[in-house]
């Protein structure tokens, strides 16, 4: 395998505590060391990152690449093709796919499409019941043993609480992480807009911040009385970090993301009845968006998720409620990010810590970070580059984001897993 | 973006999806131009060349018999040539989508479409995607918007009285599922109403209502106080089986309309009811039927503003 070094970028490194300027070298697949040349050196690529950011690859907890049975909207192949152009070097798979991730079998699918594909580093989350219908466990284990780095149930409901208790338990017993959205069925009633001004006005059907905050409370008592490992995806709104926050004062295992939509969209940006806005949990109110961004900067909420979710035309094509939730998000992860920064809700540091070390800690991988014998899993960004989303720079199948013909700033030059050059970017001069 | 969609570069109306985002003066056009056609109904020939050789579909995704067939005759009255279709029994259920509809009703040359859908948004969306000569008139689309029931009621309230800057007006029942209160709390601020109340249960009121420019009361007897309007909404029987409200007969004690509750209101108060009504659930029959009773007003007077709107809309083009 290739010796690759990168020179000259400011090397941003957070779980190594590392933020200065220098080299990374990397050898096998691996990273060698960083700043400091290891005696006998001579790389066989070399990438200047002048007036670029090194950072760890990121690590996406909650993406869905369609494919199979979905493979109208998305493929393995289109996706990550998005994924590398977004600096994103490990993602995680919902277990909503079809078919469901409830068996060993798709779980070994999963990882040959990935090869296939070119892009090894994506971890199935096996469903925490069969097909993912609330009423029986699945074959957890098995399922980790195939590969599956958690369990969840997507986004679907568990049918009762007593069943939730006891897939907890059993996952507890084999130490296996839940990753849990928290959503009360009833409570959120088939609506498709947050329970505020927006939705009285325009008639939407409404999800209350209860239907989250209710759920969240629920599993927490769960996850203190099963001792279960849990992490919870995608919160969207104020009480929810406020339970986060209190669960960890009291000694709680549990950690939890924010998608990055959340932490700049709100209600009020929502354009009447577009469904590029249509997404569960929906876009709530601005308190919601800053207690969000607070919970990141003061470490409640460790993660940030793209929450990707590639569709096709038709998908979005209909009345509001009638269209399918969900944003194709991988590409404008890091511009978005980064606009975080530039508000001063959050340090860049804090920032791609929340998109590589601290996922990979939820995850309990060993990556993440710029760390000399772990998978060289790099991303290189130019912070300043302005870039449209058009369909000319786009990669994913879906285009359904609201960002659409927007100028971001912060683009993905080059993306590196497991020493391999999965992204560089051509820059026209 | 309502507002673009809904008007022209010229500032005329292209299509009529909702009352927000349209003027005052707007409004009022519609209403002086239903004016002119209200007492052609009485003449021998009731009809003008407005839209002759213009074809107009009414598109019914749900169900409805009033608001349709006064459509029908505001269209014909104009002399345009009107299909109706009821595609809650045909297409869709053959899983035709939507925009597959009209793609296909639009290839037959059609200028206009009247749409009823159940889902909010529908007629938006339809008016983003149809072909730009192609008018929208929406007839109803899920909780969201009535507009042309709220016009319709507009005009009849100027007709008893005209000057809305006077006028507390109080919308009873259920809120939280009506786009015809919607409608007519837009339209009432627009034109200046000097109070719009909602009364009904909080099961029955959207989450922050009063943003929508409205004060709130659980409790007929203080807010029909002062009151010079009462427009009673219809109760579907299904509140009853989703746990919103426990009986029909609890409700009718609570928020139904009586000789003695009307009391309340100011003495030459007018009783207003979209319809259809259920006698006895939220309206008593002597009410229903009473002298401060317009219900019955409000339909005739659907044809002349549905034939203001159709003709205003049509007009935008200038091209025959």
């Amino acid at each position: 395998m290739k010796k690759i070094r990168i020179d000259h970028g400011r090397i941003i490194d957070p779980a190594n505590d590392i933020d200065s300027k220098g080299a990374v070298y990397i050898a096998d697949g691996k990273i060698v060391s960083v700043i400091d040349e290891p005696s006998g050196f001579t790389p066989d690529i070399i990438i200047d990152a002048s007036d670029k950011i090194v950072c760890p690859g990121f690590i996406d907890l909650s993406t869905r690449l369609r494919d199979m049975g979905h493979s109208r909207k998305a493929t393995f192949k289109s996706e990550v093709l998005a994924a590398a152009s977004a600096g994103v070097t490990t993602l995680c798979l919902q277990p909503d796919t079809a078919p469901v991730i409830d068996t060993p079998a798709v779980a070994e699918l999963i990882r040959e499409l990935a090869q296939k594909a070119g892009y090894p580093q994506i971890y199935a989350i096996g469903a925490l019941t069969q097909k993912l219908d609330g009423t029986e466990l699945s074959s957890m284990l098995s399922l980790n043993q195939a590969g599956c780095i958690a369990v969840g149930n997507a986004n679907r409901p568990v049918k009762n609480l007593l069943i939730l208790r006891r897939a907890m338990e059993y996952a507890a017993s084999h130490d296996l992480l839940l990753m849990f959205r928290a959503n009360d069925f009833d409570l959120g009633n088939n609506g498709c807009a947050h329970e505020g001004v927006f939705a009285t006005r325009y008639g939407l059907p409404s999800i209350p911040e209860a239907a989250e905050t209710i759920a969240l409370a629920q599993c927490l008592e769960l996850a203190e009385l099963t001792g279960c490992r849990v992490h919870f995806g995608q919160l969207s709104c104020k009480r929810s970090v406020i339970k986060i926050h209190q669960a960890k004062k009291y000694g709680l295992m549990v950690s939890a993301d924010v998608a990055i939509h959340q932490l700049h969209l709100t209600e009020n940006d929502m354009r009447p009845f577009d469904s590029a806005y249509h997404v569960l949990p929906p876009l709530r109110t601005k308190a919601d968006k800053q207690y969000l961004r607070q919970g990141l900067a003061e470490g409640t909420l460790n993660s940030i998720c793209s929450d990707h979710q590639p569709h096709d035309l038709d998908a979005k094509l209909g009345a509001f409620p009638e269209t399918e939730p969900g944003m194709s998000a991988l590409e404008t992860l890091l511009p978005l990010m980064l606009k975080l920064v530039a508000q001063h809700a959050i340090t860049l540091a804090q920032g791609i810590a929340c998109l590589s070390a601290n996922p990979a800690r939820v995850l309990r991988l060993n990556s993440g970070a710029l760390t000399p014998g772990f998978s060289a899993d790099a991303c290189i960004f130019d912070p300043e580059l302005n870039w449209q989303v058009n369909s000319e720079n786009w990669k994913s199948q879906g285009g359904n984001t609201p960002f659409w013909g927007q100028t971001l700033k912060g683009r993905v030059t080059h993306t590196l897993q497991a020493g391999k050059i999965i992204h560089w970017l051509i820059e026209r001069g | 973006m309502i507002d673009n969609l809904q008007l022209n570069a010229e500032g005329k109306l292209q299509h009529f999806l909702s009352i927000e985002g349209l003027s005052k003066d707007l409004l009022t056009e519609i209403l002086d131009t239903a004016e002119s056609f209200a007492d052609m109904s009485e003449h021998k020939v009731k009809k003008v060349p407005l839209l002759r050789g213009k074809t107009i579909v009414n598109l019914f995704f749900e169900n409805s018999t009033r608001t349709r067939t006064t459509f029908e005759l505001a269209a014909t009255r104009l002399s345009a040539d009107v299909i109706s279709m009821n595609i809650a029994t045909s297409a869709t259920s053959k899983g035709e989508s939507l925009l597959d509809t009209i793609r296909n009703l639009e290839s037959m040359f059609v200028d206009m479409f009247v749409v009823r859908h159940a889902l909010s948004g529908a007629a938006h969306f339809i008016a983003q995607q149809t072909a730009p000569h192609i008018s929208v008139i929406n007839a109803g689309d899920g909780q969201h918007a009535h507009p042309t029931q709220a016009m319709l009621d507009m005009f009849t309230i100027r007709q008893l009285k005209p000057d809305f800057s006077k006028l507390r007006v109080a919308i009873i029942g259920d809120i939280l599922h009506s786009r015809v209160a919607r409608s007519e709390i837009q339209a009432l601020n627009t034109l200046g109403a000097a109070e719009v109340r909602v009364i009904a249960p909080k099961t029955l009121l959207p989450a922050h209502v009063e943003s929508l420019g409205v004060s709130v009361f659980h409790d007929l007897t203080t807010g029909l106080k002062d009151i010079d309007v009462v427009m009673m909404l219809r109760l579907q029987k299904e509140r009853m089986t989703s746990a919103l409200l426990p009986s029909e007969s609890e409700y009718f004690k609570c928020f139904g309309l009586t000789e003695e509750k009307l009391k309340i209101a100011k003495p030459d108060a007018i009783v207003m009811h979209p319809g259809p009504i259920n006698r006895g659930v939220e309206i008593d029959s002597k009410v229903a039927d009473g002298p401060q009773s317009v219900i019955l007003k409000q339909v005739s007077n659907g044809i002349a503003v549905r034939m203001a709107i159709m003709a205003m809309a049509m007009q935008k083009s200038g091209t025959a």
